[in-house]
């Protein structure tokens, strides 16, 4: 229940902030606004203080267990084509995974096409990633 | 008449901090990080024959926090589009209408050009790539990069993560080639 209602928090604020809208999205790409940058950037800025203060009091979650913030492995390779792939596709669809779900709760059913595509994709890239270079 | 102000989007400063609690929120609830494409890869481990693929061989029910999470992002579109005004639209920079103008969008209105995202688009050229190859290229692209704007953008990089910053810059060179390059040719 508490992860619905984080979830439903975030695709609220994604909605009213317009970070859902394919509009404010190619906007970006084009530079032509702060808006999302600005909630890119301070999103970053929150997250970089929150982390460092659960790191630096050595904080734990709610059911007592020491919080843990794995690093993640760096194998170049991976993150630069598999990033460019997921720009190429971002810059089509207008929205990344997250807010495609919010678009759909808003009742844009048109988006349920992309998402079965993008699990369409995930599938594949499952299956044959062991023959991608990483 | 609703006030004028009810047509601004939530503002940056406020929609992003609140975003970026997202991160410690779901750390401090329990130890989880802030992800959201990995949903579709613990949808495929519940219907694909386990261990038959090892990037699918894993028990997703422990993951089931995820699954629950884009269940609730959903309802929370429904929430926002209850609150939502007759003739709502996106108001965007002139400098960007004159460009998707030229892309032949001139229907401003909602979140997204209905132009382009409708049924009877999806049949021609232009829709299926944007739509079916777009969906596509971002489920294949997040898992193969490791995480979609929500778990490099905001997650990695809160944390640090330089592979982050390096897949986010991925994000933004394929954005951008696509946009510059690609999308003209698609849609104009």
């Amino acid at each position: 229940m508490k992860y619905i209602l984080a979830g439903l928090f975030f695709g609220f604020v994604a909605v009213k902030s317009e970070v859902v809208s394919w509009f404010r999205i190619l906007e970006m790409f084009h530079f032509d606004s702060f808006h999302m940058y600005g909630i890119i950037g301070s999103a970053v800025v929150i997250g970089i203080i929150s982390i460092q203060i659960i790191k630096r009091f050595q904080m734990k979650d709610m059911k007592g267990e020491q919080i843990s913030v794995g690093n993640k492995e760096m194998t170049p390779k991976r993150y630069i084509i598999g990033g460019s792939i997921f720009g190429l596709g971002w810059a089509l669809v207008g929205a990344c995974p997250g807010p495609m779900y919010a678009l759909v709760g808003n009742g844009y059913w048109i988006i349920l096409v992309p998402m079965f595509f993008a699990f369409l994709g995930t599938m594949t890239y499952g299956m044959i990633r062991e023959k991608l270079p990483h | 008449m609703m006030p004028e102000f009810s047509l601004q989007p939530m503002p940056w400063y406020i929609a992003g901090p609140l975003i970026g609690l997202m991160v410690p929120l779901l750390l401090v609830l329990d130890n989880r990080q802030f992800g959201i494409s990995s949903a579709y890869r613990h949808m495929c481990a519940a219907i694909l024959p386990k261990d038959k693929f090892s990037f699918f061989s894993y028990d997703w029910k422990t993951q089931k926090w995820n699954l629950l999470f884009v269940i609730g992002i959903v309802l929370g579109g429904y929430l926002a589009s209850l609150t939502s005004v007759e003739g709502y639209s996106v108001v965007i920079s002139e400098q960007t209408k004159l460009a998707l103008g030229e892309w032949g969008i001139t229907d401003f209105s909602g979140l997204i050009p209905t132009e382009i995202f409708n049924f009877s688009f999806l049949t021609t050229p232009g829709g299926f790539i944007v739509m079916v190859l777009g969906g596509f290229l971002v489920g294949f692209g997040a898992h193969y990069g490791g995480g979609c704007t929500s778990g490099h953008a905001i997650s990695g990089l809160s944390n640090l993560q330089l592979p982050s910053l390096i897949a986010v810059t991925g994000f933004f060179a394929g954005g951008l080639l696509m946009t510059y390059f690609i999308l003209p040719l698609i849609l104009s």
